[in-house]
């Protein structure tokens, strides 16, 4: 990597993120649209950083209660059961369900934690103008992207059984409260990845670029 | 209003290193990939209109399908029932979980239908050579709601929560199993065919 890349930003232009049409970026800066397709431009998201730390903080706050509440109780033949994501992944273990057990441990419990520590080392090494392995870092930033929407298996068994076992009188499930806030746990890493700039690791390697990440 | 931007069309930036590059011809086939950190910039040598149209056709009949026919057929006990989609949604809702609800409503009936909606609406016109009123606003929506449809990971939903009631009762795959099988798949081709910055040079 060389220390002047030829980037949109160290040229002064920049690219439209709807329509992709490259234009010259005002110097004063100032509020421009796109001369293609009309949408506002910017060079980098705006505040990405802040932003995403702010997604980031609240999906770890509501992380504990959405592992401790239970997502669904049972209620059969007079019995109550209550799961919470981790026993859930343990019962198909228990019952010789191993692939799907691997599934649900790893969307329900591996992809959340790795997802909320990649955004955050994300974070911490743009903010610390880290220039360390700029291909492996775009690499853990995609996988967050791609991987993140799977945590919401969970919520979707719980939907899915609380309609058909509601048929039978025998056996009777409902929804708890863990299964919402792991819901919002999801949605919110989902909006941290969204609003994270990739962009703003290259910027740290690309020496002549001094672009506030603020 | 401010003055037009000079502008270059035959450069683009990288959306995920901002590096700047010139595209190759649109011979051959294939991806074309960022020379610096290898991300996706184009897709050459696919037909623009007619496959994303098909896809999405092919797509809004299998999905009044599964939103209309049985999901899982159900026996337990002497008794058979069965159970739809959106019956999921109002359940949850009926035991006060109204925000889970539409969470559930959002990802798996509202961004699908709105995908499959503005593919049809984006694309039909253009097959004949116009552009849809509200063009780039259609355009941005498809943008913003693609991650948010989760059907695939719903049918993944469908397939544990059937083998966690397997052995309690008899579980059968209803008609809409299938045809959101087959949804998912279409959905999953449709979203790789449609490429916002090359239909912009088709309409502009």
């Amino acid at each position: 990597m060389t220390a002047s890349a030829d980037t949109a930003i160290a040229r002064d232009l920049v690219a439209c993120h709807t329509c992709g049409l490259v234009s010259r970026w005002p110097s004063p800066p100032r509020p421009v649209r796109c001369p293609r397709c009309g949408v506002s431009l910017h060079r980098r998201i705006p505040r990405s950083v802040s932003r995403t730390w702010a997604f980031l903080a609240a999906a770890i706050m509501l992380y504990v209660p959405a592992n401790l509440f239970p997502v669904m109780q049972v209620t059969s033949l007079g019995q109550v059961r209550a799961d919470t994501i981790l026993s859930g992944a343990e019962f198909l273990l228990a019952h010789g369900m191993w692939p799907l057990a691997l599934i649900v441990f790893v969307a329900s419990i591996l992809v959340p934690i790795a997802k909320i520590l990649i955004l955050g080392y994300l974070l911490l090494s743009v903010q610390l103008r880290s220039a360390a392995r700029p291909i492996d870092r775009t690499r853990l930033y995609r996988f967050t992207e791609f991987v993140g929407r799977w945590s919401m298996v969970d919520v979707f068994v719980v939907s899915v059984l609380v309609a058909l076992v509601h048929l039978g009188q025998v056996a009777e499930v409902e929804a708890g409260l863990g299964a919402l806030f792991f819901a919002a746990v999801v949605v919110l890493t989902m909006l941290a990845a969204r609003t994270f700039d990739p962009r703003l690791i290259w910027d740290n390697v690309d020496t002549d670029v001094r672009f506030a990440a603020d | 209003m401010s003055s037009i931007l000079p502008h270059h069309h035959d450069l683009v930036a990288c959306h995920e290193c901002d590096l700047l590059q010139r595209l190759p011809g649109e011979q051959g086939r294939g991806r074309v990939r960022c020379r610096r950190c290898g991300c996706v910039l184009h897709h050459r040598g696919r037909d623009l209109v007619a496959a994303p149209l098909a896809l999405g056709i092919t797509a809004l009949i299998l999905f009044i399908v599964s939103n209309t026919s049985p999901l899982l057929e159900f026996g337990l006990q002497g008794q058979r029932d069965s159970s739809y989609l959106l019956g999921g949604i109002s359940e949850l809702y009926a035991q006060g979980m109204p925000l889970l609800a539409s969470v559930v409503l959002f990802t798996t009936v509202i961004a699908p239908s709105l995908h499959i909606g503005l593919l049809i609406y984006l694309y039909l016109p253009l097959l004949f050579g116009w552009r849809a009123p509200g063009f780039v606003t259609a355009l941005r929506m498809v943008q913003a709601v693609l991650p948010w449809s989760m059907l695939e990971i719903f049918l993944l939903g469908v397939l544990v929560a059937a083998v966690k009631l397997a052995e309690q009762a008899t579980i059968l795959p209803g008609p809409a199993a299938w045809s959101l099988g087959l949804l998912v798949i279409v959905l999953a081709a449709a979203a790789t065919q449609v490429h916002p910055h090359r239909l912009w040079d088709l309409v502009a």
